[in-house]
């Protein structure tokens, strides 16, 4: 039974379109790290597919350049709430640098500069639902976006788009990244509204 | 699960900030650092929620005190800061968030750094130090607009005074207290050289504030030699209402 709050009213415009549960809209693009935004040079980036034994795939960032790009729209839902849509992008999709991967391994650890990490299952990173994405609006994404180059698996709570991403590993058994080990869903389905442990 | 809250006290911080104090039955001892989400409903049945920082230390008491800044065109700060009163409920839930924290068993010296109202979950760490009667030296750089603007000056001041393990100190980024020597302006490396614990001594950095803020502030610890996995930091954007 939920408490009303005489006098609090909805204020949200008519012409508001359907988000998530418990989410509401902005247009500028808030930022949430949980440390100092790593400093990241092209000619020391590199990303890597590995497994538990071997690394599989690697990139520099030169050939990663050469890899073909895709431009996409996305809509963003942060944990902490906000919602950004229509956002795009250039990236390349998880597709073209997991083709030829052939594994049985279900899970993947996201790993990036900064050591932050998420879990994921590996299936969400593929058919057209995740990107390595390297431009934002037209510009070469900014440092505390993420810049060089991050994650984006938008069908997910935004802390699963790792910044500053430098690999993926694929893991046999599941294990919490960062904030999924502080407290955050392991899933993080913004339209169930995974937020926490025990949503 | 959401719990419901009871407002005891309304206290004015500044002209914009207002501190609600709730007593929450069955609210489980939170950490200072951790926020706490609010949800208001409207009599056709809507709702809204927001996160707000915990600003009262770790308690037996079931006492929760949230800092709200009013946000102009905030939708669940005005309501917070202009309309709710004694003896209303709101719906809580928490706490959440067990990185941003700080405890009372950390020994080590602790660096904290806020810009305006993300001072906070930091001071629930000031205020928690205080009540464990931990001897953990603090520093804290409290980055403002203007004098007026500063939330709880009397209580850290009185905080500072009666303990020598604890040292605050100021800055203004758009008018200065007459007499003050630093030209207003936001943090620099003088000032974080000036007034925070060198990285040699080995200190816990909590950073808290708007993304600029904390983008400088953490970038300048890193330079001074700070390692960035000593270094934590919650940022509110532009319309975040995360305090």
């Amino acid at each position: 039974m939920a408490i009303i709050s005489r006098g609090f009213t909805d204020r949200r415009s008519a012409a508001d379109v359907k988000l998530p549960p418990g989410q509401y809209l902005t247009t500028d693009f808030p930022v949430l790290s949980a440390g100092p935004t790593p400093q990241v040079s092209l000619d020391q980036w590199e990303f890597t597919i590995r497994d538990e034994h071997e690394i599989l795939r690697r990139w520099d960032w030169k050939s990663f350049r050469g890899l073909p790009a895709e431009t996409f729209t996305a809509d963003l839902h942060c944990v902490t709430r906000w919602s950004k849509l229509g956002t795009s992008w250039e990236g390349v999709s998880l597709d073209a640098l997991l083709a030829g991967v052939t594994t049985d391994t279900p899970y993947a650890m996201v790993h990036s500069y900064g050591d932050y990490t998420t879990n994921l299952p590996l299936q969400d990173l593929r058919n057209g639902q995740a990107w390595i994405a390297f431009r934002f609006d037209n510009e070469d994404l900014a440092p505390e976006h993420g810049g060089p180059a991050r994650l984006l698996v938008p069908h997910l709570y935004l802390w699963k788009s790792a910044k500053w991403v430098r690999g993926i590993t694929l893991l046999a058994q599941d294990k919490p990244g960062f904030w999924e080990g502080f407290g955050y869903h392991n899933y993080g389905d913004p339209w169930r509204e995974q937020r926490y442990q025990g949503d | 699960m959401w719990r419901v809250g009871a407002v005891l006290a309304l206290h004015d911080e500044t002209a914009t900030a207002r501190t609600i104090t709730l007593t929450v039955p069955g609210w489980p001892d939170h950490l200072a650092g951790q926020h706490v989400d609010v949800r208001l409903t409207a009599a056709d049945g809507y709702s809204a929620v927001r996160s707000y920082s915990i600003a009262s230390a770790p308690n037996h008491e079931n006492r929760v005190e949230i800092t709200v800044e009013r946000l102009p065109n905030g939708e669940v700060s005005p309501y917070l800061t202009q309309q709710v009163a004694v003896s209303d409920r709101l719906e809580l839930r928490g706490p959440i968030g067990s990185w941003f924290v700080w405890r009372v068993q950390q020994t080590e010296p602790v660096q904290l750094v806020a810009g305006g109202s993300g001072i906070v979950p930091l001071m629930a760490m000031v205020r928690s130090r205080a009540s464990a009667s931990s001897a953990a030296p603090f520093r804290l750089l409290y980055s403002v607009r203007e004098p007026a603007a500063a939330l709880y000056r009397d209580e850290l001041q009185a905080l500072a005074s009666r303990d020598a393990s604890v040292s605050l100190s100021y800055a203004y980024t758009r008018a200065t207290p007459p007499g003050w020597t630093r030209p207003p302006g936001r943090i620099d490396a003088a000032l974080i050289a000036g007034t925070t614990w060198p990285a040699s001594l080995g200190p816990t950095c909590y950073v808290c504030g708007p993304t600029s803020f904390v983008e400088n502030a953490a970038s300048l610890l890193t330079a001074c030699g700070h390692r960035p996995d000593r270094i934590r930091t919650e940022r509110f954007g532009p319309t975040g209402e995360r305090k």
